[in-house]
């Protein structure tokens, strides 16, 4: 489409207004929303703004709310082959000596599950729900990097597809989800599987550190007017520390699989000790990124948790700078705990000290956080409704998996209990209870929110005491049996143990446990089609994702909001303050200044475009094919080359020149 | 929920440049994360050169000349990266165009240099670990360079059509040449790293 075309289509006069400085083509100015009434206002941002009609358009769409909903959809899609891969581990050891899956198909149950859990379902769902709610959140039209963000949605879906691809055809990693070498090096993982791990990660890390930038900019230049730090709500908080946790952790574990996969496939010996590499190495790198990991997964939920007490709890947050700082502190200290899980390599006495007091330390801020969100619960008359159940929920088990946790950093009783099932408990505690719960809340929270739909309510407590029993019945007696010594990743173990029982009562659980997904699904698929219509701000909370329409439209906002408060919508219940003056024939939204978000810019975002897809099929044939030959990066370079060039050459929208 | 009007954005500009604008956040939020990339490697190739007491596992030492006049170069080209930088901010687009071809060719320079480095390194990288390093550490910054000259060539190309008449191509141009500079920089501690550690160690 040349600007001629958008120029008749959306008929404006061409005005022309003389250039600031230099050599900058005059500006085409357009019909601004000062003065427009409602109507008129709403049918030319719903033109300005929407995602074209067609298989191509929606393909091309870079709404940050249509991405987001592929992204949930996805992962969740992920969670229910992770835990039918859960389930069918289970019912192989719910008894002694069961023959129904062997070693081999054992090993690569227990990686994918790992893998797939990770990352194709902890890390995208946190950050999908990120790309969904911040925008909105903070007040904007669009994510920041509209086309990076499309793009790094079908880089994951390329990379969920490989890998489970692999899988179908008995190609899954078979090494652990952590794919320690020598087990995955090249001496004792012949075949394509160890390879396969190597770049499902390459292609989960490109997606995850693009939306990290993404986010990271969107917070901190496309605020409303007024969103001065202290305005920012927790939630956001949130996802801003952790998307620079991703950019700084995440590039390690790009390091170790690249350096993994030249070591297999080029003859280098970075951890080969024969040759002057080293094993450990990979240990370090790995766990530099797989520590923070946990934190990237467990903040955003934090961040839930800060979003729903105050709507139930009908009051502002208790502690609000208190709770900005200890996200802020557990982003750092998160990087400072890394060797806490290589206690059993021997490392030397000092060393391990440290990073046993360091990994104590991290318990200091959290708690802070526990003690805001009692706090703010404790002196109001919370509403008990299914997202707040979630909530607790979260308590009651993360406190067990702290509690777990702080006994493991103990050098001595690690090394009694490593690779038992007390571990297999200790980490479904923490990364179930610290992220799955929130995200549960969060989703009877938001999904009104998002589709426009009310949740049932009755079903959503029968999800709830299903889940907590289930899961409790699952993952609590794994401490015994792991106390008892019995080793995680084993396919069966014999009788004589006398481990027979509990693995049948845990079995029990774990089925129940999913059945209570099941229950969640039919849940939200029967209220998307029937559930009673919800309105804008249904909880009466106070953020700015309530200000708008439920589902929201394209443009998110039809006038920017001014942010007077941190729950803005309780400070202004009678008018919320807004801003005109943007133009509605382009997409235009505010830039604004990083610490008092003064406005600066009416900045132009990207139209919709197909490149993206074809630059991510570019990037996804490459990584494929680059387990076979290292050729795969010189033939693909052009190809990646092209679809980047079509990706930013400008098409003469508006949106492209100015 | 009811509004009311209560700012008016009209007589705001419609681009700036540096930290005043998205992009340039985005291409210092890239750089943070290859940056760490590239600490990673390099920390890496510390830790295996202080594990094993014999380093450079007894390899000839690289030679060091490619690589310093890729060094050289790569220092000068900073000087006109930043005529081109006050060039773009004036948003004169002549200037500006002469300064992109120069600075095609100041990338295209190191790269012929860089092809003689490879064999510098007097190993192989499927000798042993410290080769392996080596090799990682310089096609780690090989693909940078290329990346970031194709970017530049073609954006280069660009400001010869007339799209390149654009308050948003002047900001592209200074978030060139900002990356330009991360470039080079990250080269110095890769440059030591390569061919003055084996000398000490
Ligand atoms: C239906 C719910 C789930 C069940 C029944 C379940 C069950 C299990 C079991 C039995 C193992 C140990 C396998 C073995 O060592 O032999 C395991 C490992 C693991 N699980 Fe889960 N799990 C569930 C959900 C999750 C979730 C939600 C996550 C992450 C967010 C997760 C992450 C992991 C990881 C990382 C491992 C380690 C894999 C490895 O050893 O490489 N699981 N799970
Ligand atoms: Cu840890």
């Amino acid at each position: 489409m040349s600007s001629a075309d958008i120029t008749s289509e959306r008929d404006l006069p061409p005005e022309s207004e003389a250039s600031a400085k230099g050599d900058v083509a005059p500006e085409r100015d357009g019909p601004r929303d000062t003065g427009l009434d409602d109507a008129s206002l709403h049918r030319w941002l719903a033109r300005t703004w929407r995602t074209p009609p067609g298989i191509i358009g929606a393909l091309s769409s870079v709404d940050h709310k249509v991405i987001a909903r592929r992204y949930l959809i996805t992962a969740f899609l992920f969670l229910c082959l992770g835990g039918l891969n859960a389930v069918v581990m289970r019912i192989q050891l719910s008894g002694p000596r069961r023959g129904l899956i062997g070693p081999d198909l054992y090993n690569q149950l227990f990686t994918m599950h790992g893998v797939t859990m990770m990352f194709l379902f902890a890390v995208p769902i946190v950050q999908a729900t990120g790309i969904y709610l911040v925008p909105l959140m903070v007040g904007t039209r669009n994510i920041a990097f509209p086309r990076l963000n499309a793009f790094s949605y079908w880089v994951y879906v390329s990379g969920g597809l490989f890998a489970w691809v692999s899988f179908a055809l008995s190609m899954a990693p078979d090494v652990g989800w952590f794919a320690y070498v020598p087990l995955s090096g090249p001496e004792y993982a012949p075949g394509k599987r160890a390879d396969v791990w190597a770049q499902m990660i390459t292609y989960t890390e490109v997606s995850s550190l693009a939306v990290a930038v993404a986010t990271i900019v969107t917070v901190f230049k496309h605020r409303a007017p007024g969103m001065s730090l202290d305005k920012i709500p927790l939630y956001v908080w949130a996802l801003l520390v952790t998307s620079f946790v991703v950019v700084f952790a995440m590039p390690a574990v790009m390091v170790t699989s690249t350096f993994l996969i030249l070591d297999r496939l080029v003859g280098t010996h970075i951890f080969n000790p024969a040759e002057g590499g080293d094993a450990l190495l990979f240990q370090h790198l790995f766990w530099f990124f797989g520590h923070p990991e946990v934190y990237i997964i467990f903040l955003p939920a934090t961040g839930m948790v800060s979003a729903i007490i105050p709507a139930f709890a009908r009051r502002p947050m208790f502690g609000h700078l208190g709770l900005v700082l200890s996200l802020i502190a557990v982003g750092f200290l998160s990087f400072g705990l890394w060797v806490h899980h290589m206690f059993a390599t021997g490392l030397p006495k000092l060393g391990a000290s440290f990073f046993t007091a360091s990994s104590m330390m991290i318990a200091i801020p959290n708690g802070v956080q526990i003690f805001c969100w009692l706090a703010t619960l404790w002196d109001s008359r919370p509403v008990i409704r299914t997202p707040l159940l979630f909530v607790f929920g979260f308590f009651f088990i993360f406190v067990i998996g702290g509690l777990t946790g702080v006994m493991l950093a103990s050098v001595p009783l690690d090394l009694q209990v490593h690779d038992t099932y007390f571990v297999v408990a200790h980490f479904h505690y923490v990364l179930i209870g610290g992220s799955v719960f929130p995200l549960l809340g969060a989703a009877y929270f938001w999904f009104p929110k998002i589709t426009g739909r009310m949740m049932s309510e009755r079903l959503g407590r029968w999800h709830f005491w299903l889940a907590m029993v289930g899961f409790n019945a699952a993952f609590f007696p794994m401490h015994i049996v792991g106390l008892w010594g019995m080793p995680r990743r084993v396919y069966t173990y014999p009788a004589e143990l006398g481990w027979g029982n509990i693995n049948f009562f845990i079995s029990a659980g774990a089925v129940l446990f999913f059945l209570s997904f099941v229950l969640f699904a039919f849940n939200l698929v029967h209220s998307a089609l029937r559930g009673a219509p919800a309105g804008d701000n249904l909880w009466d909370a106070g953020t700015l994702e309530w200000a708008t329409s439920s589902p929201p439209p394209s443009y998110n906002f039809a006038r920017i909001p001014i942010v007077t408060n941190v729950e803005p919508l309780w400070a202004e219940r009678e008018a919320l303050p807004v801003a005109t003056g943007l133009r509605v024939d382009v997409r235009e939204l505010v830039v604004s200044t990083v610490a008092e978000a003064h406005p600066d810019i009416r900045e132009k975002s990207a139209t919709p475009s197909i490149w993206p897809l074809l630059a991510a099929i570019a990037v996804g044939g490459t990584f494929l094919y680059s387990i076979f030959t290292p050729w795969a990066i010189v033939w693909g370079a052009a190809p990646i080359a092209i679809t980047l060039i079509g990706w930013f050459w400008p098409k003469g929208d508006p949106e492209d020149e100015e | 929920m009811n509004q009311r009007p209560a700012m008016d954005l009209s007589g705001l500009p419609t681009f700036g440049h540096g930290p005043r604008s998205p992009t340039w956040w985005g291409t210092l939020g890239f750089m943070a994360l290859e940056g760490t990339g590239f600490a990673l490697a390099a920390g890496a190739y510390l830790y295996l050169a202080t594990l094993w007491p014999n380093w450079r596992l007894s390899a000839p030492q690289p030679n060091h000349w490619p690589g310093t006049i890729v060094t050289l170069l790569l220092i000068a080209s900073l000087v006109p990266n930043h005529i081109l930088n006050g060039y773009a901010k004036q948003c004169a687009i002549g200037p500006v165009r002469i300064g992109m071809v120069v600075m095609s060719l100041l990338g295209i320079a190191p790269l012929v240099v860089r092809w003689f480095e490879f064999p510098a390194l007097n190993i192989y990288w499927d000798t042993n670990a410290y080769g392996s390093m080596l090799w990682v550490l310089l096609g780690l910054h090989t693909t940078h360079l290329i990346t970031d000259v194709g970017d530049t060539i073609v954006l280069t190309v660009l400001m010869f059509t007339h799209h390149g008449y654009s308050g948003r191509r002047f900001g592209d141009v200074g978030d060139n040449v900002f990356y330009w500079d991360f470039v080079v920089l990250t080269w110095i501690p890769i440059y030591l790293l390569i061919y003055w550690l084996p000398r000490w160690g």
